[in-house]
């Protein structure tokens, strides 16, 4: 293995946001009457700067680093060990985690920034600000934890500050529970998470295999696993550690160490590759069940088909939120995780097919259901939903560097769409709904401007980072030689191809709406400010451009959307994609392993031209249609296809059908298992009760007599003060000499009997 | 220091005696009742805080590379009958051993009636009969750790024993509404239950002789013929000898003591169907001796299981190890189900501890290291966890009078920290990572998956159901609108502080840190992970 280097303040990244979540969720109310938010914010925001100038320091370290050792690895203390199993609290940064933690942070502290001035009116400021931090401090464990366990603390933690943030209103029951939707749907990906990662624990064998029915045998030709299978027995974990074999330095056996993993695959010499491959599990071949299942993990965090329902739902969070977890971070999650173990789902072109398939899927479904949203937010909603699909796409088709490079691009676009809509959203007093919005281009320059900024590169135009990152994506679909099939990959190709129209067309669409089409159209409402009451009502005035710190930062993110360019300019057109260089030590690890067609330069430009031909289409069908607001065509469509159009817009009722069925069995489920419970069992108890109570009270009369002063005396010597005490003595203390009196008895009979 | 599990047992038996003393003294002073009240609470608080500052110091003294019990008192007892005090810890033990001093005095800190808001209408358990339920309680610690220190059969008997009756008297007496019938509930299955394991512990000692390499005799050095010495027991077992005794009612001797054995240690647990006791006992039982109930009590069916079934009889453990992991696996998805049923809080509570507590049978029966370290985890959270839990419930119980979750509503907005603890208690019980209850059902998971791959499935599946009426149960009664009724409802008090802060510090740093138990229990366990894994 390369070296890695140990470095010692790396957790400090995550521990300055944590420290910030700790001061105001103790303090933060007390601070904030006393001091002012500025005391609240102060703390966040200042959390967020500090870690993300560490983020940035270790960056300079790792660019210093040659770069087959960029692998920075910190270890703070063993969390938990137990026979060959050991985890530690660890953290590592190799260019990946490197990656995303910059995003993460950087992202956040803007999005934190952005919050002073969106949550300014807000009475629990410190709270909002606490779950922030909290949430950056999970998510920072999920990129930077060294293996499952750590990365698994942050998956769950962020969905647990997803909860708390989506139903940061909880007074309006309806934000409540689109939050303990989107933790429950997540726990159907989670549980689907975790089966697979104990398969592939499973899978690659170790000292407790082979000892009952079900487990490996040791006679599987596993020969590493013979070699040090006995030494295990109980061995310390440090013995453990240092009996593990290693053959050429490696250690062998089941580790959730992404580093000891990767190595323990790829190096030939261990025969764990070929194991993994030989290995079945229920019938199937093991490495296609542990990636579909981890993935399936990866479709609730992901938002993806099947568990994509949340996402939606969760714009009942503030705007804010909905940018940093819903959009740039937290979702993207699902993606990271399956560049992270490339190596692992390259081995099955099955799983990569799912990956690829699915994520397709989704970014064309989800771009039909964008078409007709009239909420802004639930546009951008299934925008995300169908972007993270193009992200899957890439990383399912073999382009781990393009899928997390559309991921980065992404990260800035979509916050800063969002952030724009929060922007509008607060210049229209709370309105959510592009019908009452229009002709906002003149009352908020600013958020127009960069909202179309963001829109050209979300919708595919080479000016911004969107088109190289999509366009990426789309072209090592089209030339992808890892899925089952080699003629899968055209067709996503084209699938995606049209939901790149779509997503222009849709994106243009709301922009349309909201900033032309017309003057405003607008009063006074309060979508998301339902919550005190006071706040949020305002008198009805024409809408005006929010404050400086939350333009300043969507100015920030949209200019991060253009100059993101730079990282993955293309090599179609001479360049070496600089991001690509950099995620060269991660992907190096698949790279034998994946193919792809090399059709010509001349074709990848033409499809370039394509791809920019068919963002136009959209974009002149939605001016064309939504530009003047005059335009009666939309509204006769609608009229005329009302049919499919209810369809489409209520979500193909995915919901209603998963309410219909899994929630109505459970709830069937759950009715039985208690009605068992008290009708069954607690029926079969009560009967013994009463046949006890009658032998008891015939005993009882016989034996009160002798006994009773006896017990009177004891009792009331214990309990003297205990006047209630006369309520038991009635049939219950008998009872229990009762059982010393057969106790007695059956002494007497087992010495007969063993005798 | 010498004696210290003799002091740590005594420490609140003594203070119990002294209690007892006082109230026999009474009449003779001529003291006030309020002055025996404070004077009874004085006693408990003391011998219940110097029995966990004890059980602390065991802690910092215990050394968990060495498999054989430390801390050993051994003297014989009865001669007639072979029977020894002899108490010791070992890795199977210490951390219960722990976990019960530690809960022993967050439940007696719970019993004081500081801040308590007096209600004539509702009169708070701890202003009622306060000698007679703290020489009750002390009682029950005291016993409880016996329990878990005892290493001779018939000393763990006579405490098990002695455990129950303050048990029984302090639901009986204290209890709700229909604590009668909560109590001979609980009294029935106990009968049942004690009746077996008395049987099994006469048989174990009748069937019990000396083999070469295992010579029984006394602390003394006296060779005897039958021994009650656990340890001794477990020497004969491990080397067959129960296998090969007469067989009893046609079927093997080793099988029929396992099974009388396990049923009386499944219903402490409480497994399915033996579970039915406990719903009762929780909603009926005052909130400290839920806590002990929920935190300590149900452990000792857990640890018996370990220390006398894994222990002395491992062939039959084989034999029977499916069968345990597949009630395990009801016990996590049937408890799960049944808690999304519950309008009681805390008849959901005890529910949520059966499922919990599949856990721990789930993870003994794989016999792998990780597995047996996730469940001796598992109790120690759980018992961290659910006394958090009981306490919660009291909280609101005192306040209200009621525990319909329905009947709440909106509350978060009125008691946010009250809110915020519940919701660091819910979530570390449903097994949030970073939270306690995480790493230990994890390792149970993996290392059941090598054993039982399709139970650990469906097991998995109450990942889901347990978030599900977790979120549903905060969502009914902490989200949405305030419900008027609880306008004037106050937050926690600086009692309530002083019993769940520590807990919830507790449930954050054993989510972060667990190895400082496993440290503890991972030497004997993959002992004895060896030793039951060895025909195989």
């Amino acid at each position: 293995m390369p070296n890695a280097v140990e470095i010692h303040w790396a957790w400090l990244i995550p521990a300055l946001p944590a420290l910030g979540a700790f001061a105001n969720a103790t303090i933060g109310k007390k601070l904030q009457d006393r001091l002012g938010k500025g005391a609240v914010h102060g703390i966040a925001v200042g959390a967020m700067v500090l870690s993300t100038a560490v983020a940035w320091a270790y960056f300079a370290v790792m660019l210093g680093t040659p770069a087959e050792d960029r692998y920075l690895h910190q270890t703070l203390w063993p969390a938990f060990a137990a026979g060959s199993l050991r985890v530690d609290l660890a953290f590592a940064l190799d260019p990946l985690s490197m990656m995303m933690t910059l995003v993460v942070t950087n992202i956040a502290t803007l999005i934190h920034v952005y919050s002073i001035g969106y949550m300014a009116e807000e009475p629990s400021y410190w709270r909002f600000f606490s779950y922030m931090n909290l949430f950056v401090f999970s998510m920072l464990l999920l990129v930077m934890g060294s293996n499952f366990v750590i990365l698994f603390f942050g998956w769950e933690g962020v969905g647990l500050c997803s909860y708390l943030l989506i139903s940061f209103w909880y007074t309006d029951l309806d934000k409540a529970r689109a939050g303990m939707k989107a933790f429950v749907v997540n726990r159907f990906g989670d549980f689907a998470f975790i089966i697979g990662l104990f398969a592939l624990m499973w899978g690659l064998g170790g000292s407790w295999t082979g000892q009952k029915s079900g487990g490996l045998s040791l006679r599987d030709g596993y020969a590493a696993s013979a070699v040090y299978a006995p030494l295990h027995d109980g061995a310390t974990a440090a013995e453990a550690e240092a009996m593990t074999p290693r053959e050429h330095g490696i250690a062998v056996g089941p580790t959730l160490d992404f580093r000891e993993l990767r190595a323990e695959i790829l190096a030939p010499e261990t025969g764990i590759l070929t194991h993994l491959k030989t290995t079945t599990i229920f019938g199937l071949p093991l490495v296609a069940f542990v990636c579909i299942l981890l993935f399936g993990g990866a479709t609730g965090k992901s938002a993806q088909i099947p568990l994509y329902v949340w996402l939606p739902d969760a714009m009942a969070g503030p705007t804010p939120v909905s940018a940093l977890i819903h959009a740039a971070t937290m979702v993207t999650a699902g993606v990271y995780m399956v560049a992270r173990l490339n190596f692992l789902f390259a081995l099955s072109p099955a799983a990569m097919t799912v990956v690829a398939a699915v994520g397709t899927l989704t970014a064309i479904f989800a771009a039909a259901i964008g078409f007709f949203q009239v909420d802004i937010k639930k546009v951008l909603a299934y925008s995300t939903v169908s972007q993270l699909g193009y992200m899957f796409m890439g990383v399912g088709v073999g382009a781990t560097w393009a899928g997390c490079y559309h991921l980065l691009t992404h990260a800035f676009f979509k916050a800063c769409l969002f952030l724009g809509s929060g922007s509008v959203i607060l210049a229209c007093h709370h309105e959510q709904d592009m019908r009452k919005m229009g002709g906002l281009k003149d009352h908020t320059p600013i958020t127009r401007w960069t909202y179309a900024v963001a829109t050209l590169a979300i919708s595919g135009f080479p000016v911004a980072a969107g088109f190289f990152s999509k366009d990426e994506i789309l072209w090592k679909t089209f030339t992808t030689e890892n899925l089952a099939a080699p003629w899968i990959g055209p067709v996503l190709w084209f699938v995606g191809l049209v939901a790149a129209a779509g997503t222009s067309f849709y994106m243009w669409r709301s922009y349309y709406l909201t900033f032309w089409s017309g003057s405003y159209r607008g009063g006074s409402g309060h979508g998301e400010h339902a919550h005190g009451g006071e706040e949020g009502m305002h008198e009805a005035h024409a809408p005006r451009e929010s404050p400086v710190v939350m333009t300043g930062v969507l100015l920030a993110l949209a200019a991060g959307a253009v100059l993101a360019s730079v990282l993955g300019l293309p090599s179609a057109w001479g360049f070496t994609p600089i991001l690509e260089s950099f995620l060269e030590p991660v992907t190096s690890a698949s790279r034998d392993l994946l193919h792809f067609s090399e059709p010509g330069r001349g074709l990848e430009l033409f499809f370039m031209l394509v791809s920019v031909g068919v963002a136009t289409a959209g974009w002149l069908v939605a001016a064309w249609l939504y530009k003047t607001g005059e335009n009666p065509r939309p509204a006769a469509w609608l009229a005329k296809y009302a049919g499919l159009h209810r369809v489409v817009f209520n979500k193909f009722y995915v919901d209603e059908i998963y309410a219909a069925t899994i929630l109505r069995a459970a709830m069937w489920v759950k009715d039985v298992a208690f009605w068992f419970d008290v009708h069954v069992i607690d029926g079969l108890v009560n009967f013994v009760g009463v046949v006890v109570r009658f032998v008891a009270n015939v005993d009882g009369a016989i034996d009160r007599y002798v006994v009773d002063g006896l017990v009177n005396l004891t009792a009331e010597a214990v309990l003297a003060s205990g006047r209630g005490l006369r309520k038991l003595q009635t049939g219950r203390i008998e009872n229990y000499l009762m059982t010393a009196l057969a106790g007695a008895l059956a002494f007497v009979a087992i010495n007969y009997l063993v005798h | 220091m010498p004696h210290l599990l003799t002091y740590a047992i005594f420490a609140p038996l003594a203070g119990s005696a002294a209690i007892v003393l006082l109230v026999l003294l009474r009449p003779l002073l001529r003291l006030p009742k309020e002055q025996v009240d404070s004077a009874s609470r004085l006693f408990a608080l003391v011998s219940s805080g110097l029995s966990f500052a004890l059980t602390l110091l065991l802690w910092a003294q215990f050394d968990g590379a060495r498999t054989g019990p430390q801390f050993v008192d051994h003297a014989v007892w009865i001669r007639g009958f072979n029977i020894e005090y002899f108490v010791g810890a070992d890795g199977i033990s210490i951390a219960m051993i722990i976990l019960s001093g530690l809960i022993s005095f967050i439940a007696t800190i719970a019993s004081m009636p500081w801040w308590v808001h007096d209600d004539p209408q509702h009169p708070h358990f701890s202003k009622r009969m306060v000698p007679g339920y703290l020489a009750l309680l002390l009682l029950l610690q005291g016993a409880m750790l016996g329990v878990f220190c005892a290493l001779d059969f018939f000393l763990f008997y006579v405490f098990w024993e002695l455990m129950l009756l303050p048990m029984y008297f302090l639901i009986g007496i204290w209890g709700g509404p229909r604590k009668e019938y909560a109590a001979i509930k609980f009294f029935l299955y106990t009968l049942a239950g004690s009746v077996l394991m008395l049987l099994a512990v006469i048989g174990l000692y009748y069937g019990s002789r000396s083999i070469p390499g295992v010579p029984l005799a006394l602390a003394d050095g006296t060779p005897v013929q039958h021994t009650f010495n656990m340890l001794a027991l477990a020497q004969l077992g491990q080397r067959g000898l129960f296998q090969t005794l007469t067989s009893l009612f046609g079927y093997r001797f080793d099988r029929v003591v396992w099974l009388a054995l396990f049923i009386g240690f499944a219903i402490k647990i409480p497994m399915f169907p033996f579970h039915t006791w406990l719903p009762d006992a929780h909603v009926e039982a005052p909130t400290p001796i839920s806590v002990i109930l929920a935190g300590v009590l149900l452990k000792m069916g857990g640890y018996g299981i370990l220390r006398v079934n894994f222990g002395i009889l491992p062939e039959a453990t084989r034999f029977f190890a499916d069968m345990i992991a597949v009630f395990g696996t009801i016990n996590i998805v049937y408890g799960a189900f049944v808690c999304l049923a519950q309008k009681d809080l805390k008849k959901l509570i005890a529910y949520s501890s059966v499922s919990h507590m599949g856990f721990v049978l789930l993870g003994m029966a794989a016999f792998t290291p990780q597995a047996l370290s996730g469940a001796m985890l598992q109790m120690w959270t759980h018992g961290i966890v659910s006394a958090m839990l009981f306490l919660i419930v009291g909280v609101l119980y005192d306040r209200a009078h009621h525990r319909e979750i329905e009947g709440f509503g909106g509350l978060a907005a009125r008691v946010p920290e009250y809110t915020a603890l519940m919701g660091l208690a819910f979530f570390a019980s449903m097994g949030l990572p970073g939270l306690c209850g995480f790493v230990s059902e994890f390792m149970v998971f993996y290392g059941t998956f090598a054993v039982y791959q399709t139970l650990v499935i469906v097991s998995a599946s109450a990942v889901i159901i347990t978030a599900s009426y977790y979120l549903w149960t905060i969502q009914r009664m902490f989200l949405g609108k305030l419900n008027e009724k609880y306008r004037d409802l106050a937050d926690v008090n600086w009692r309530e502080r002083l019993t769940l802060y520590p807990l919830g510090a507790l449930s954050i740093f054993f989510g972060f840190y667990p190895q400082a138990v496993l440290d503890l229990v991972n030497g004997s366990l993959q002992q004895m992970s060896h030793v039951l894994r060895g025909a195989f």
